[in-house]
C-alpha cells in the first residue's frame, strides 16, 4: 500500500510557543490512523497545518507524492483532503441538505458564465449535487433531517452532518477532529460503525480522538502527540503499553496502572471537560 | 423524496416552515409576480419584453403617435414630474440590486457603494462630454460606446477594493468602504481633470442609432431626449440584472456566498475559494452600479461630486435592508420605497403643514420613522428571503439553548478567525 499523506519534519511556531516540533509520520492508503495526545499536545494544530489553515514554520506535508505545504484550504480540498472541526462548524442557517451540497459543489466546475447562462453543465451538476447530498445524508444516517436547519439538529447529528459535508467533497483522506466528543455511548458506537463504513468505501481516515475505546477499537495504527512531539507510534496495543504514553496521560508515578488497557480512558473523563478551556486558552496569542 | 432536476424547486417545496409575526400570505402576494415570472420558463423573456414596452406606454402614452394628447392613466405620475421620479427609481433599483449581492448574499457590509455608481458616471462623462472647457476630455465618443467602459471601470474598482479588504469583515469592512467612497468623492472634488466641484457638463445622451421612422412610427427615442424614453433603457437593464443575479443565486456561486456569510472558516475548509468569491461579489455588485452610473450620466447630462453624497450610500443600504437582505424582489421593492415614498409624501401633502410640520422638508424624517417601524415588525425586511425568514422566526421561537450555542459559536469563530488571519500574514511575509 502506498503512503498517502507524509508529514516530514513539520514544525509550527507561534511566536515563542513551539506548538509542533519536528513531526514525522506517514499515513497509508486505506487505513484508519488515530492521532491521540493530551490537550494542548498540538493535534488540531497539525490538522490545521495539513489542511492549509496554517503554513508550517518548517517542514513539508506531502499528499499522494506531491507537496501541499503553503496551499490554501480550498486548494487542499480540491487535492483531496477534507476535515471536520473539533467545535462543530456547520452553516447553521442552511438546511442539512444545503450544507452537504456546498461540500459537493467543491467538485463542480460551473463558472460564473455557466451560472449566468444556465449552461447544461450547471443543470447536470445541480442534479448531481442534490443526488449526492441525499446519498451522503443517508450514508451518515441523517437523511431524515435533510430539510432541517443545521443548527436545529442534535449534537450527535450535527457531528454526523459535518462528516457528510466533508465526504461530499469526495476526499481521498478525511480528517475527523474528535468526532465522538460529547456523544453518549450509543452514539459513539454508531459513529464507530460510520467511520469503518467510510474506510470501507475507500476513504482513508485520520482521526483525532480522546475516547480511548473509540480510538483503540477503530485505528489500524496510532500516533501519540505530547508537547508537540510524536512520543509513540505504531499498532494500538504497542502504543497503549508504552510507558511514555502512560506518563503523558496520567503523569509520572502512575506507571503501576500500565497493565490496564482502559486506564487512559479514565483520564479522558477530566481531560474532556477541560478541553473547552484549553482550546480557548491556547488562542490568546492569536486573538491579540 | 423525489429526485428533482431543479434544486430550487426542491428547496422551495421542502424548506422549513416559518411562523413569522406577519403572515407569510402577505409576502406571497408581494413576491407573487416575481415567483410567477420565474416559473413560466423561457416565456419569461417574452413577458419581460412585454413589460418593457408596456410600462413606458402606460406612463406616457404620447410616445405612440396615435395616443397624442393622452395623459397617463396612473394618477401619481401624470404630468411629467412622475416620470422623472420613475427614472430615478429605476436607477436606484439597479443600485439596490447590485448592493444586495454584496451585502445580502455575500454578507460583506459595504457603506460606500455609491462610489461605484460615481465611477460609472464619471467614466461616461470623461468619454462623452462635449460641453464646457476642454480640459477634462479624454475622448468624445458616442454615449453608447462608453457603457462597456463604465461597467469595466466599476468591476475593476470592485476588484481593487475587494482584494485589500478581504481579511476584514463586519464593522471593519464597513469603515473601509465608507473611506473608499470619500476617497473617490474627494478625488473628483479636487482634480482638475474632473473639473472639481463644478462638475462635468454637456454629457452626450445615448443615440441608439435607429432611423428616424420605421414604418410610419417615429422613432425619435433613438436619441433618449424625453424622460420616458429612458425607461426603454432602464427596464431592460433591470430585467437583465434580475435574471443574472437570480441565476447566480441559484448556482454554486450563490451557495458559496451564503456559506461564506454563514461561516467563513468552515466554507474555506469545504473548498470554497473565499477570496475569489468575495472579489466576485464585489465585482458583480459594482457592475450593476456601472450601468446605473452610465444611465445617470447620460440622463442628467451634468454630474458633479455633489450628486453622489454619502447619504445615498446609506439610503441604498436602507433600501436593501427594508426590502430584505438577500432578496432580489426585496431590493426592487426597497428601492421603490426609498425613492418613491418621499415623493409620494410630498405629493400627498400638497404643500400643507401637518401638525405644524411641513411634510416636504420633513420627508426624510418620516421615512426614517417608517424604517424603524418596518425593522421592529419585520426584522428580516418586507420581503425577506426564505432563509432569513426561517432564521428569524426560529430565533424568536426557541431561545434558551440555541441562543447559548450560537453565542459560543460566535466566540469560537472570532478566536478562530483571528488566528487564521495572523498566520496568513505570517505566511505572506
Amino acid at each position: 500500500m502506498a503512503s498517502l499523506l507524509k508529514i516530514n519534519n513539520v514544525t509550527m511556531q507561534f511566536g515563542g510557543l513551539r506548538a509542533l516540533g519536528d513531526i514525522n509520520f506517514e499515513i497509508v492508503e486505506g487505513e484508519i490512523f488515530g492521532l491521540i495526545g493530551p490537550n494542548g499536545a498540538g493535534k488540531t494544530t497539525l490538522f490545521n497545518c495539513v489542511t492549509g489553515v496554517y503554513a508550517p514554520t518548517e517542514g513539508a506535508v506531502e499528499f499522494d507524492g506531491a507537496p501541499i505545504t503553503g496551499k490554501r484550504p480550498d486548494q487542499i480540498v480540491e487535492i483531496g483532503i477534507c476535515r471536520t472541526f473539533q467545535q462543530i462548524r456547520l452553516f447553521p442557517n442552511m438546511t442539512a441538505l444545503e450544507n452537504v451540497i456546498v461540500g459537493a459543489d467543491a467538485r463542480h466546475k460551473t463558472s460564473v458564465f455557466g451560472a449566468l447562462l444556465r449552461s447544461p453543465r450547471r443543470k447536470r451538476e445541480e442534479a448531481h449535487a442534490e443526488e449526492e447530498a441525499l446519498r451522503l445524508l443517508d450514508f451518515c444516517g441523517v437523511k431524515r433531517f435533510a430539510n432541517d436547519l443545521g443548527r436545529n439538529l442534535s449534537y450527535g447529528d450535527q457531528r454526523r452532518l459535518e462528516i457528510a459535508r466533508a465526504l461530499a467533497t469526495t476526499p481521498k483522506l478525511v480528517l475527523l477532529d474528535e468526532p465522538a466528543a460529547g456523544m453518549n455511548p450509543a452514539e459513539k458506537n454508531g459513529l464507530r460503525d460510520l467511520v469503518r463504513k467510510i474506510r470501507d468505501d475507500g476513504t482513508t481516515v485520520l482521526l483525532i480522538e480522546h475516547d480511548m475505546k473509540v480510538v483503540m477499537g477503530l485505528s489500524d495504527r496510532v500516533a501519540v502527540l505530547d508537547h508537540g512531539e510524536v512520543i509513540a507510534a505504531g499498532l494500538p496495543e504497542e502504543v497503549q503499553s508504552n510507558p511514555k504514553v502512560i506518563e503523558a496521560y496520567l503523569g509520572t508515578g502512575a506507571s503501576g496502572a500500565a497493565g490496564e488497557t482502559d486506564e487512559p480512558g479514565v483520564a479522558d473523563e477530566d481531560t474532556a471537560s477541560s478541553q473547552q478551556q484549553s482550546a480557548t486558552a491556547r488562542q490568546p496569542e492569536g486573538k491579540s | 423524496m423525489a429526485q428533482n432536476t431543479n434544486l430550487r424547486v426542491y428547496l422551495d417545496n421542502n424548506y422549513p416552515k416559518t411562523s413569522g409575526r406577519l403572515p407569510d400570505g402577505v409576502v406571497k402576494v408581494l413576491q407573487g409576480p416575481f415567483a410567477l415570472w420565474f416559473k413560466i420558463g423561457y416565456g419569461r423573456y417574452l413577458f419581460g419584453l412585454l413589460i418593457m414596452i408596456a410600462i413606458p406606454i402606460l406612463i406616457d402614452p404620447e410616445i405612440i403617435p396615435a395616443f397624442e394628447g393622452l395623459d397617463s392613466p396612473i394618477p401619481f405620475i401624470q404630468g411629467g414630474f412622475g416620470i422623472r421620479v420613475l427614472v430615478v427609481t429605476g436607477i436606484w433599483i439597479l443600485l439596490a440590486l447590485g448592493l444586495n449581492v454584496v451585502v445580502g448574499m455575500a454578507g460583506l457590509l459595504d457603506l460606500g457603494y455609491v462610489a461605484f455608481f460615481m465611477l460609472g458616471a464619471y467614466t461616461t462623462a470623461f468619454m462623452t462630454s462635449s460641453g464646457g472647457d476642454d480640459q477634462f476630455h479624454i475622448v468624445v465618443w458616442p454615449n453608447i460606446a462608453s457603457l462597456p467602459f463604465a461597467v469595466l471601470v466599476c468591476v475593476l474598482a470592485g476588484v481593487a477594493l475587494g482584494i485589500p479588504t478581504l481579511r476584514l469583515r463586519g464593522d471593519y469592512l464597513a469603515i473601509v468602504t465608507l473611506g473608499f467612497h470619500e476617497i473617490v468623492r474627494q478625488t473628483a472634488n479636487n482634480l482638475t481633470i474632473t473639473n472639481g466641484s463644478r462638475g462635468i457638463p454637456g454629457i452626450e445622451r445615448p443615440d441608439l442609432g435607429f432611423p428616424e421612422s420605421i414604418g410610419g412610427f417615429s422613432t425619435e427615442f433613438g436619441v433618449l431626449s424625453s424622460h420616458t424614453y429612458w425607461l426603454f433603457l432602464l427596464i431592460p437593464a433591470i430585467i437583465l440584472a434580475v435574471i443574472m443575479i437570480r441565476h447566480l443565486e441559484d448556482s454554486r456561486i450563490g451557495r458559496y456566498w451564503t456559506a461564506i456569510r454563514e461561516d467563513e472558516v468552515a466554507a474555506s475548509a469545504m473548498g470554497v475559494p473565499v477570496v475569489k468569491m468575495k472579489v466576485l461579489a464585489f465585482a458583480i455588485g459594482a457592475s450593476t452600479s456601472g450601468v446605473a452610473g452610465w444611465i445617470f450620466a447620460g440622463y442628467a447630462t451634468f454630474i458633479s461630486p455633489n450628486n453622489f453624497p454619502l447619504l445615498y450610500s446609506i439610503l441604498i443600504l436602507c433600501a436593501v435592508v427594508i426590502g430584505g437582505l438577500g432578496s432580489i424582489s426585496g431590493a426592487v421593492l426597497g428601492a421603490i420605497l426609498v425613492t418613491g415614498l418621499p415623493e409620494v409624501v410630498r405629493e400627498a401633502s400638497g404643500g400643507q403643514t401637518v401638525f405644524g410640520f411641513d411634510p416636504e422638508t420633513g420627508r426624510i424624517a418620516i421615512f426614517g420613522f417608517l424604517l424603524i417601524v418596518v425593522m421592529i415588525f419585520r426584522p428580516g425586511g418586507l420581503l425577506a428571503p426564505r432563509r432569513r425568514r426561517v432564521e428569524l422566526s426560529e430565533a424568536g421561537a426557541a431561545e434558551g439553548v440555541i441562543v447559548d450555542e450560537s453565542a459560543g459559536k460566535q466566540k469560537d469563530q472570532l478566536a478562530g478567525s483571528a488566528t487564521l488571519t495572523e498566520t496568513r500574514q505570517k505566511g505572506d511575509t
